[in-house]
């Protein structure tokens, strides 16, 4: 288990840093998704299935679709 | 203020900020030891109201009074939203959104998955004092699966499974519910949400008291909140300035 935690841990790590270094902002929209869902996977082997239920619908789906959303309203403008 | 100053405000005050997490982080208790004081005192409550998921009775039994905040902060956030995205004088809706046919893949992968979600959303709700889960998950789960239908490029269908005005009371009253439930507390019991209903049988559809109504309320002003917060989104995305507009 603590195997797989750490394994988890390093992710999100991983995706943080991935979110942060995505250029362009489409594209961090959907590096966000994963690192909401790399998030999920955590927050399950922390044995806490509520918190990862609630960062599935909100990290990986909510968020990233109204970053999408926003994106194409400004380059709608553009 | 200069480039070089403002890195050196920036580095005192990452400087402080680390130093003082560090700190704190040494003064915690260790990671994964079996010392919880917290737990010790909320699951034999949680037990003795008839609540199986601990979670849910910490939130709407033992600790109401944070998710009524919660639920607030919710409920003033997307009315922010709405104030904030409403169109402007000079906006109109677009005719046609512009639709694009997304893959025959997704578009299939959108309509199976929508009735699944939105049945996993209301499993998810209605049981939350039993299982994982509860009003905000299920209410989450819910909006996300009614947005299925856009990404299976059914904008129009999915305009006309959430009738605006009615998902706009319907966020309002599950919100309303919630105070309701906390005034009925005082009525009987003389507390505020105070837990009013018989407990029932432990691990049962109806137990845990009121905790299953707050769900439901919870539920229904979260999926509702998110629907219109999408939905002032979508809105958004589908205005443009009416010919002749000036900015």
């Amino acid at each position: 288990m603590t195997v797989l935690i750490a394994i988890a841990l390093t992710l999100v790590l991983a995706g943080g840093v991935a979110v942060v270094f995505s250029d362009d902002p489409q594209r961090q929209a959907v590096t966000l998704s994963v690192y909401g869902l790399l998030m999920t996977v955590l927050f399950f082997l922390l044995a806490a299935p509520d918190v990862a239920l609630s960062q599935l619908g909100v990290g990986m789906v909510l968020v990233p679709l109204m970053v999408m959303l926003t994106i194409r309203k400004i380059r709608g403008h553009r | 203020m200069s480039r070089a100053l403002r890195f050196w405000v920036l580095g005192v005050g990452v400087a402080c900020f680390g130093t003082i997490l560090v700190l704190a982080f040494l003064a915690m208790p260790h990671f994964g030891t079996s010392h919880h004081p917290y737990r010790d005192l909320a699951v034999p409550a949680s037990v003795a109201h008839g609540s199986a998921n601990v979670i849910s009775s910490v939130n709407f039994d033992q600790r109401g009074i944070d998710t009524l905040g919660e639920e607030t902060i919710l409920f003033g956030s997307v009315i922010a939203v709405a104030a904030l995205l409403r169109p402007a004088e000079n906006e109109e809706k677009k005719e046609d959104p512009g639709r694009r046919v997304p893959f025959q893949a997704t578009r299939m992968f959108g309509y199976v998955l929508m009735p699944v979600t939105l049945i996993i959303g209301i499993d998810l709700v209605v049981h939350g004092q039993v299982t994982p889960g509860g009003g905000f998950q299920g209410g989450v789960v819910l909006a996300t699966g009614l947005h299925l239908l856009y990404v299976a490029g059914q904008y129009r269908s999915m305009e006309k499974l959430r009738p605006m005005p009615l998902v706009e009371v319907s966020e309002a009253a599950g919100t309303a519910a919630f105070a309701a439930l906390g005034f009925a507390g005082i009525g009987v019991t003389g507390a505020f949400l105070a837990n009013i209903l018989p407990f029932g049988s432990f691990g049962q559809l109806l137990s845990a008291g009121t905790v299953p109504l707050f769900n439901v309320g919870v539920g229904l002003a979260v999926a509702s909140g998110c629907v219109v917060l999408l939905a002032k989104f979508f809105e958004q995305v589908f205005l443009v300035e009416k010919a002749g507009g000036d900015t």
